[in-house]
């Protein structure tokens, strides 16, 4: 029983974070059909500079609980001058060129800012364990956790609702729908679909940064820490369904859970699971398994 | 249009007999090896040049070069076989197989299914390597030295030498049968399935069937040139040979090769090692980044790869 | 004369829509059909089972005597019937000589066969050959994405006539060019083609070229054949004038601003 319970609890945790890192990947690709492998790197960034901001933030006696700001704070900047900057420099000439090109440019993208890292953050890794230190452990199912990282199952879903609602019931999210319906249309509508491109490409890249943003308590924050992520989120959005919000949310229940039960019960299979699974539902539902109906054209 | 010459074979056959003449009288250890580090990469790229002529691009052949490499090293495992001449062709023709395996599947993808797919085939074969303690998880295992026909070279240089001529040798080849592949049916079928895969059916030929045959060959070479790898490093493990950056690799050097000739991958494979190399070496913390601006100008100002440039300068000196 | 191709009892659905229904056709070798109506009257549908891109729901079609329902189209392809598309389809990045040779390549392509060189004499020597006969010799090097409308329909014909079939269908072959290039195309496509005593099913919206060109009219409505008669019986046929002429010119005087004018007579 109580493996049950750690194990459905470390899979909400893992399944959280995989939420929170692919559902920016996934809203960039379902508006603008562009496979972002340089989300792992606005992972990292977000991870560093959270993580950075929470050492000056202690360092500087300030209380404990404002680390939660400075998290919010790295999410926000990063993922907006970051994806403004990318979505200007980079990504606004790549439209015109075949999907797989784009995605070797965001992977340039990623080795570039990997290193820029380096040479921003230096080789050595950081640590900010204040948050969690701060909101202590509790004892759930007789096995003592920490309060942190069930918080990020809480964010995890307060990011999804609000994104669902946004989407679904906001005039943004119809004006949204319908670039993602048919662009010429769009544009025809006279919506400025260069700014909904601009916006949505900042909006994944603040949610890439919060996901490496809020992680980074939890972890030593070191070089190469985006190289994982990215194929984890790709899993992800290829298993729910590439451009769709409950199918990042399902992908990741799937992967998290499936790996939680391998890690507890046969730890060899650890990775082996989630690539399995990609693999299988990429062979009979190669368009995931929430795919959104896409309108075609012919 | 006819009547300008095709003066690639000639070009390859003069290209890698200097190579390898001029290499054994000059080159020094470092470059001879950084050399064959990049031919044996160069041997899987031409499989991806293929594929991308098809208009296919695929983010696992990691999981061949992979297997090659894997199949080379476990052959010698305890004292097992050193033997080129059986552990190649092994490595080969596993990572061959396995391919017409999953060409089953992957031939009825496209565009960003067909990468994401290979993607996640390679890094199944990933998630067990590391996980598998017998073959060393994520250290790998060291790959014995090779023995040439039955001749064992007693010190490294020695070895190296062997290894430097037999690739040579073996890219010759691969350059040739693929240089005249390509000018087959069959290797017309590649430029003609990304143009129009609807009149390739309607005049006769399955599309997805030309393709499994593209697939099987690039996964065949790349196991080649993974064995390869494996001999010349004496080692394996799965981040170097099958991580997904591995495939990154690939496709970063098929892309700055170009898709103009089958000397391309040769030429952008040599390039990619030097830039990595000295790059590492100047700047070691900024490697990356330098490769990474280098891919991005290509996809920018030089679509047709380093190829495209060398023909451009060709067509000049003619005019 | 026993037929050539033969559909009989054809049904397609698509959900709820029927496209195709209880179709029935007999061709005979060496005939040339039109075939007339509406916008989404089932023509393309019919030429689409026909070459196998659409697998009926019911129903047979017969060529020389066999089934070849569920064939793909490859393998109808190389049973000899080839077809036309009323969007081109070309190899737009090689030149429209090349277009041919691969065309020419794939046609001899069996087995090992593929492995033969394309640039070959006898090959270069055919593409030739099909340039000159369709009329296109002079784009021979130009890169075939670049093409003319009216070149590129050529090119798609003659494509589709390498392999040398006995059956070929068009798709309006002449959708898409100017009324003064039409005649001049379709005199070169039909020339071509009779001299090769090709079997041909044309679909044409023009009543015009379906009453120069061919032996018989088929007129689709709401996937029904609802006439199939010689061109003179069946372009004078009330219910073909209603459904498939009418259709069209009511749609050419909208387009021409008639509306304005009839109005006031459709009042009284």
């Amino acid at each position: 029983m109580e493996t049950a319970i750690t194990i459905l609890l470390d899979g909400l945790v893992f399944s959280s974070y995989l939420f929170l890192v692919s559902v920016g990947l996934t809203i960039i690709f379902g508006v603008m059909k562009i496979l972002n492998v340089a989300h792992g790197s606005l992972y990292a960034w977000g991870a560093y500079t959270s993580a950075y901001l929470i050492g000056v933030w202690s360092e500087a006696g300030f209380g404990d609980a404002g680390t939660f700001l400075m998290i919010a704070v790295a999410a926000l900047v990063v993922g907006c001058v970051l994806g403004f900057v990318l979505e200007r420099g980079l990504i606004q000439f790549m439209y015109a060129r075949d999907e797989v090109i784009v995605v070797l440019a965001t992977f340039a993208t990623f080795l570039i800012l990997e290193d820029v890292i380096l040479l921003v953050f230096g080789v050595d890794p950081y640590f900010a364990y204040q948050p969690m230190a701060y909101l202590g452990s509790a004892e759930l199912g007789g096995i003592l956790r920490d309060v942190y990282s069930l918080t990020l199952i809480g964010l995890a879903a307060v990011v999804g609702i609000v994104l669902w609602v946004g989407l679904t019931q906001t005039r943004w999210g119809k004006l949204l729908a319908a670039v993602i319906h048919d662009r010429e249309l769009s544009v025809a509508m006279g919506i400025d679909v260069t700014k909904v491109y601009v916006l949505t490409f900042m909006l994944g890249a603040v949610l890439g940064a919060l996901g490496g943003a809020y992680v980074a308590p939890m972890v030593s924050v070191a070089p190469g820490f985006g190289v994982e992520v990215i194929v984890l989120s790709f899993a992800v959005v290829v298993i729910g369904g590439m451009g769709s919000i409950p199918g990042a949310a399902i992908g990741a229940l799937v992967v998290g859970i499936a790996r939680a039960i391998a890690v507890h019960k046969l730890p060899e299979v650890e990775l082996f699971v989630v690539y399995g699974v990609m693999a299988v539902v990429l062979v009979f539902r190669p368009e995931g398994l929430f795919a959104p109906a896409s309108a075609r054209k012919i | 249009m006819e009547t300008t010459r095709d003066w690639t074979i000639p070009g390859v056959t003069v290209g890698f007999a200097a190579v390898a003449v001029l290499g054994l009288l000059f080159l020094p250890d470092w470059l001879m090896n950084l050399t064959v580090i990049a031919f044996a990469r160069a041997l899987a790229v031409v499989g991806l040049m293929v594929l991308w002529r098809t208009g296919l691009v695929s983010f696992g052949h990691a999981l061949y070069f992979g297997l090659g490499a894997y199949t080379v090293a476990l052959l010698g495992k305890d004292d097992g076989i050193s033997e080129v001449l059986i552990t190649l062709p092994a490595a080969t023709l596993v990572a061959a197989t396995v391919g017409l395996f999953l060409g089953f599947i992957v031939r009825r993808y496209r565009e960003i299914f067909f990468a994401m797919l290979s993607l996640a085939f390679s890094m199944v074969l990933y998630g067990i390597l590391v996980k598998t303690e017998a073959l060393g998880s994520t250290d790998g295992f060291n790959v014995r030295t090779p023995t040439f026909l039955g001749f064992a070279p007693e010190d490294a240089g020695t070895t190296l030498r062997a290894i430097f001529l037999v690739l040579c040798a073996l890219c010759w080849t691969v350059a040739v049968l693929v240089h005249r592949y390509l000018q087959s049916t069959l290797g017309r079928l590649t430029t003609a399935i990304r143009d129009n895969e609807i009149r390739v059916e309607y005049l006769g030929y399955s599309v997805a069937q030309a393709i499994h045959g593209k697939y099987v060959m690039s996964a065949a070479l790349a196991g080649l040139g993974g064995g390869i790898l494996a001999i010349a490093l004496g080692q394996v493990d799965p981040d170097s040979m099958v991580n997904w950056t591995v495939s990154g690799e690939l496709v970063f050097v098929t892309i700055l090769s170009g898709p103009g000739s089958v000397a391309a991958p040769f030429i952008g494979s040599m390039i990619y090692e030097l830039i990595r190399t000295y790059a590492f070496e100047w700047l070691p913390h900024a490697w990356q980044l330098i490769v990474g601006v280098t891919l991005l100008s290509i996809i920018f100002f030089l679509p047709g790869g380093v190829w495209s440039l060398l023909a451009r300068l060709r067509r000049r000196e003619v005019e | 004369m026993s037929a050539l191709l033969e559909a009989r009892g054809l049904n397609k659905s698509f959900g709820a829509v029927t496209a195709a229904r209880d179709i029935d056709i007999s061709v005979a070798p060496h005939e040339i059909v039109g075939i007339i109506g509406a916008n989404g009257a089932g023509k393309t549908t019919f030429v689409n089972m026909v070459t196998g891109w659409l697998k009926p729901t019911s129903g047979r079609i017969l060529y020389e005597g066999h089934d070849i329902v569920g064939r793909t189209p490859r393998q109808i392809t190389r049973l000899g019937i080839c077809r036309s598309f009323q969007v081109a389809q070309i190899f737009g990045s090689a030149s429209v000589f090349d277009n041919l040779l691969i065309a020419l390549g794939i046609a001899e392509a069996r087995g090992l066969a593929a492995l033969r060189l394309l640039r070959r004499p006898d090959l270069a020597d055919k593409a030739d050959a099909l340039l000159a006969r369709y009329g296109i010799a002079d784009y021979r090097d130009q890169s075939a994405g670049t093409l003319p409308q009216g070149v590129r329909k050529l090119l798609d014909i003659a494509m589709a006539m390498v392999a040398a079939p006995k059956v070929l269908l068009l798709d309006e072959p002449t959708s898409g060019i100017s009324s003064d290039e039409k005649f001049e195309l379709m005199d070169v496509v039909m020339g071509a083609l009779k001299e090769d005593g090709v079997t041909v099913l044309f679909i044409e919206h023009d009543m015009e070229i379906v009453g120069r060109y061919v032996s018989r009219v088929v007129a689709f409505y709401q996937g029904e054949i609802i006439c199939d008669a010689p061109p003179l019986v069946a372009l004078a046929d009330p219910k073909v004038k209603e459904f498939v002429i009418g259709e069209d010119l009511h749609n050419q005087t909208l387009l021409q601003g008639g509306v304005l004018q009839e109005a006031p007579d459709a009042r009284g």
